[in-house]
C-alpha cells in the first residue's frame, strides 16, 4: 500500500495525527498553558473527539472507564503541572488495574526544564512508580516514534498507562512526519505461547483432581479470554470463582460459580480455595485482599498451576507448583486442545461439600427491614436493569455490595478500582463508559463520600449528555470505614460521619440533571424503573439508606481466608 | 538472606538509572552497591548490582528488573561461577615512622601507591569486596584518612557472556 509522502508538520500536528493513525475516537482532556498548540490542532480536526472534564482526575478516570469497558486504548490529554498532578490517581488507578492507558503531558519548554519555571514539574519522575513506561519527548524528530511505542506498551504483554511528556517548544517545532507500521524493540518482547512443556503437567494435575478449583482474575477479562474460559469450565465440570477484578469473565448465574472469593467473597468460595486439592489459578495475582494471610493458606497441601502474562506475579505471595507465562487466550486455547476427550475424576463428593457451603447462603441479610438495606436496592437494580447494564463503583461497601449481588454474567460489565481502591472513580468511569457503548445502561454505584470525590463531573455528564443512573447508597457515612471502627477500634467512629452532607437532588438539579431521593424500602424498585425508563436523562437516586448495615462476610486483615465473620455469628 | 549479584544490560536513556534504584526503594530490596557505565556499544549500559535477599525476594528482583520496559537484559552472575571486581583508592597516613610499614601492608595486598605527600600514601586496590575489606580492618584504623570504592563489577567466567 502507497503511504501518504512524508510532510514537514510541527510537533503538536504530529501528536493529532498520531492519535488519528491509532484511530483514537475520544480524547478526555483539560486544556492549559503547555498544551494550547495540541489544542488548537485538535480544534482544527473533527477526526478525534475532545471531552472536555472538570478536573484532570476525572479525565482519566473516564479514559479508563472508557478502555475497560471496550477493548480499546483510553486516552487522556493534561497540561504540566498541576494538570499532570491532579491526573495522577487516576494513572496510579489505571496502573494498579494493568488498564491499557496513554497519557499525553504538556511540559515547559525544554530550556526551562529544571528552572523552577511556571507550572513545571518533573513529570516524568512523579508517574514513574505508577506507569508501565513513560517518557520525555525533547526532540520533535522522536515525537511519532514515542507516539507508536506508547500505544505499542500500553496494549501488549500486560497492559498499562503509559505517559508521553512533551515540552510546548516540541509542539511548535517541525519535521517530516511519517508513522512507523511497526516497532520493534530489542529490550520488550511480551511472550504469547505457554510452555508446552509446563502445559502439560498443568492438564495432568487437573486431571488427577479430586477437588479442583479455578480462580480467575483481571487478567482474563483484560486478556479477552472469557469465551475459552467457559469452555474449560464446563468440559472439566469443575468450580470456578472470580475475583473483585475478574467478575464476569464467568457467567455469576452459572451453578458452577461460586461467586467472588477474597475479603468479602462467599463462603462457599473462600472455603473451596482453603481446601482443594488442585488449584487453577488464571490472570491473578493472590493479593492480600483475595487471599487473606498467606501463611494461613499455606496450610492446606494443595498444587496449585498458575497463568499469568506476567513473570512477577508468579510466585510473589505464593509458592505455585506450575507457572505457565504466556497471553491466557492462547494457553487456555493449548490447555482445551489437550483435555479434548480426557476424562476427569469423579467430583461429586466435593461438589456436595461445596453445596454444604452454599447452604450457609453468607449473603443473606435482613429482608423485613423498615429501613432501606442497600443490599435490596442493589437485588433490585439487577432486576430492573435485567443483569445487562455496565456497573461502574466507587470504594467502599457498595463496591463490595455490587459485586456481591449484581450478577454479571459478562466480561467488562463491571467497572471498579480493584487495585488502587480510587473513591472518586465511579462517575468520571462512567462516563467513559457511556462514550465506548453508545445507547447501552450504565449504572454508578456509588455513596455519598465517595461521589463527593468527583462530583464536579456532573457538569461534564450534562455538556455531553451522559445519561449515566448514579446509584448513590446514603448511609452518612464511610461505611467501610466505620465497619473496620465497629469490628476492630472499639466502635470509635473517628472521623468517618459524613455530617454536613449537601442534598444530592438539589445538587443534582444544579447541575441539570434530575434527582430522586427515596427512604422507603416500598419505593426502591419504581424509583430504578422511573430511572432507567429515561433513556436520555442523567439521574441521580439518592438512596437513604441503614446507616450501620455491614459488608459480610469478612476477613479481618491479616486472617486466613477461612477465618470469615458470618452475618448469622453476630 | 544471601548475597547476588545482578548484571543488567539496559538501553542507554536518560532516566533508566532512576527507575532501577527507583525500583529497589519501592519494593524495598537492598542495594548494596551499584555501578554503571556503557559498553563497547555505546546504545547500552551495563550495571552490576550486589543485593541481598531470599531466595524469594531474589526471583521477584530479577523479575521485576525485566519488566522494566528499557531492560534488554537481566541475569544473576551469582548463581554460577563469576568473577567479580572492585577498585578501592585509599589515602593512609604515611609520616617518617609510618611509611616502611605502610608501603609492606599495600605490598602483601598487591595494592599501588598512585600519589605520595610528605605525610600520606593514596593507595590504589583491586580486588573482591572481601580483599578491601581485609585491607581496611589489616590497617591501624587511625591511620585511615580517607577511602572511596567503586562497588562491585563482575563478568561470568568462561563462556558464559551476557549479550543483547
Amino acid at each position: 500500500m502507497d503511504r501518504i509522502k512524508t510532510q514537514t508538520l510541527t510537533g503538536a500536528e504530529i501528536v493529532i495525527r498520531c492519535l488519528q493513525e491509532e484511530a483514537v475516537e475520544y480524547v478526555f482532556g483539560y486544556p492549559g498553558g503547555a498544551v494550547l498548540f495540541i489544542y488548537d490542532e485538535l480544534f482544527k480536526q473533527d477526526k478525534v473527539k475532545h471531552v472536555l472534564v472538570r478536573h484532570e482526575q476525572g479525565a482519566v478516570h473516564a479514559a479508563d472507564g472508557y478502555s475497560r469497558s471496550s477493548q480499546k486504548v483510553g486516552v487522556a490529554l493534561v497540561t504540566s503541572g498541576p494538570g499532570v498532578t491532579n491526573a495522577v490517581t487516576g494513572i496510579a488507578t489505571a496502573y494498579m488495574d494493568s488498564i491499557p492507558m496513554v497519557v499525553i503531558t504538556g511540559q515547559v519548554p525544554t530550556h526551562a526544564i529544571g528552572l523552577d519555571a511556571f507550572q513545571e514539574c518533573d513529570t516524568v519522575g512523579i508517574t514513574r512508580p505508577i506507569v508501565k513506561h513513560n517518557m520525555l519527548v525533547k526532540d520533535v524528530k522522536d515525537l511519532a516514534s514515542a507516539m507508536k511505542k506508547a500505544f505499542h506498551i500500553a496494549t501488549t504483554g500486560r497492559p498499562g498507562p503509559v505517559v508521553v511528556d512533551i515540552p510546548k517548544d516540541v509542539t511548535t517545532a517541525t519535521c517530516e512526519f511519517s508513522y512507523p507500521d511497526e516497532i520493534a524493540m530489542r529490550s520488550y518482547n511480551p511472550v504469547r505461547k505457554g510452555h508446552p512443556g509446563q502445559i502439560k503437567k498443568a492438564v495432568q494435575l487437573l486431571l488427577e483432581a479430586k477437588r479442583p478449583m479455578i480462580y480467575t482474575g483481571g487478567g482474563v477479562v483484560l486478556g479477552n479470554a472469557s469465551s475459552q474460559l467457559r469452555e474449560l469450565v464446563k468440559q472439566l465440570g469443575f468450580p470456578c470463582t472470580n475475583t473483585l477484578m475478574g467478575l464476569g469473565a464467568y457467567p455469576a448465574t452459572d451453578r458452577q460459580f461460586l461467586g467472588m472469593l477474597g475479603m468479602h467473597g462467599t463462603y462457599e468460595a473462600n472455603m473451596a480455595m482453603q481446601h482443594c486439592d488442585v488449584l487453577l489459578a488464571i490472570g491473578a495475582r493472590f493479593d492480600d485482599r483475595v487471599i487473606g494471610n498467606p501463611a494461613h493458606f499455606a496450610q492446606n497441601p494443595r498444587k496449585i498451576i498458575h497463568i499469568d502474562i506476567d513473570p512477577s506475579s508468579i510466585s510473589k505471595r505464593v509458592k505455585v507448583d506450575v507457572p505457565i507465562v504466556g497471553n491466557i487466550p492462547d494457553v487456555l486455547d493449548d490447555v482445551l486442545k489437550l483435555i479434548a476427550d480426557q476424562k476427569t475424576q469423579d467430583t461429586s463428593a466435593w461438589w456436595k461439600q461445596i453445596d454444604e457451603w452454599r447452604g450457609k447462603d453468607c449473603l443473606k441479610y435482613d429482608r423485613k427491614s423498615k429501613i432501606i438495606k442497600p443490599q435490596f436496592v442493589l437485588e433490585k437494580l439487577y432486576e430492573v436493569t435485567k443483569g445487562e447494564a455496565f456497573v461502574t463503583s466507587d470504594v467502599g461497601q457498595h463496591q463490595m455490595w455490587a459485586a456481591q449481588f449484581y450478577k454479571f454474567d459478562k466480561p467488562r460489565r463491571w467497572i471498579n478500582s480493584g487495585g488502587l481502591g480510587t473513591m472518586g472513580f465511579g462517575l468520571p468511569a462512567a462516563m467513559g463508559v457511556v462514550l465506548a457503548n453508545p445507547g447501552a445502561t450504565v449504572a454508578c454505584v456509588t455513596g455519598e463520600s465517595s461521589i463527593q470525590m468527583c462530583l464536579q463531573e456532573l457538569s461534564t455528564c450534562k455538556q455531553y449528555r451522559l445519561p449515566i443512573k448514579i446509584v448513590n447508597l446514603n448511609n452518612k457515612y464511610m461505611g467501610m470505614v466505620r465497619q473496620w471502627q465497629q469490628f476492630f477500634h472499639g466502635n470509635r467512629y473517628s472521623e468517618s460521619y459524613m455530617d454536613a452532607l449537601p442534598d444530592f437532588v438539589k445538587v443534582t438539579e444544579g447541575y441539570g440533571h434530575r434527582g430522586v431521593q427515596i427512604d422507603k424500602p416500598a419505593d426502591v424498585e419504581a424509583a430504578l424503573k422511573d430511572a432507567f425508563a429515561r433513556k436520555d436523562e442523567l439521574v441521580f437516586l439518592d438512596f437513604i439508606t441503614d446507616q450501620k448495615e455491614n459488608v459480610y462476610p469478612m476477613i479481618p486483615g491479616g486472617k486466613g481466608i477461612t477465618e470469615m465473620i458470618l452475618y448469622e455469628d453476630l | 538472606m544471601s548475597r547476588h549479584i545482578i548484571s543488567v544490560l539496559v538501553e542507554n536513556e536518560a532516566g533508566a538509572l532512576s527507575r532501577i534504584s527507583g525500583l529497589f526503594s519501592a519494593r524495598g530490596y537492598n542495594i548494596e552497591t551499584l555501578t554503571v557505565a556503557p559498553t563497547e556499544d555505546a546504545s547500552m549500559s551495563r550495571m552490576t548490582i550486589v543485593t541481598s535477599g531470599s531466595e524469594d525476594v531474589i526471583e521477584q528482583i530479577t523479575k521485576q528488573l525485566n519488566k522494566l520496559i528499557e531492560i534488554v537484559k537481566v541475569i544473576d552472575l551469582s548463581e554460577a561461577e563469576h568473577i567479580e571486581r572492585e577498585l578501592m583508592l585509599i589515602k593512609v597516613r604515611a609520616g617518617q615512622k609510618e611509611r616502611e610499614d605502610m608501603k609492606r601492608m599495600a605490598d602483601i595486598f598487591r595494592g599501588r601507591i598512585i600519589d605520595v605527600s610528605d605525610n600520606t600514601y593514596t593507595i590504589e586496590l583491586t580486588g573482591d569486596g572481601a580483599k578491601l575489606d581485609a585491607f581496611i580492618k589489616s590497617l591501624d584504623q587511625g591511620s585511615i584518612i580517607e577511602t572511596v570504592r567503586t562497588g562491585a563489577s563482575g563478568i561470568g567466567r568462561g563462556n558464559r557472556v551476557l549479550r543483547a
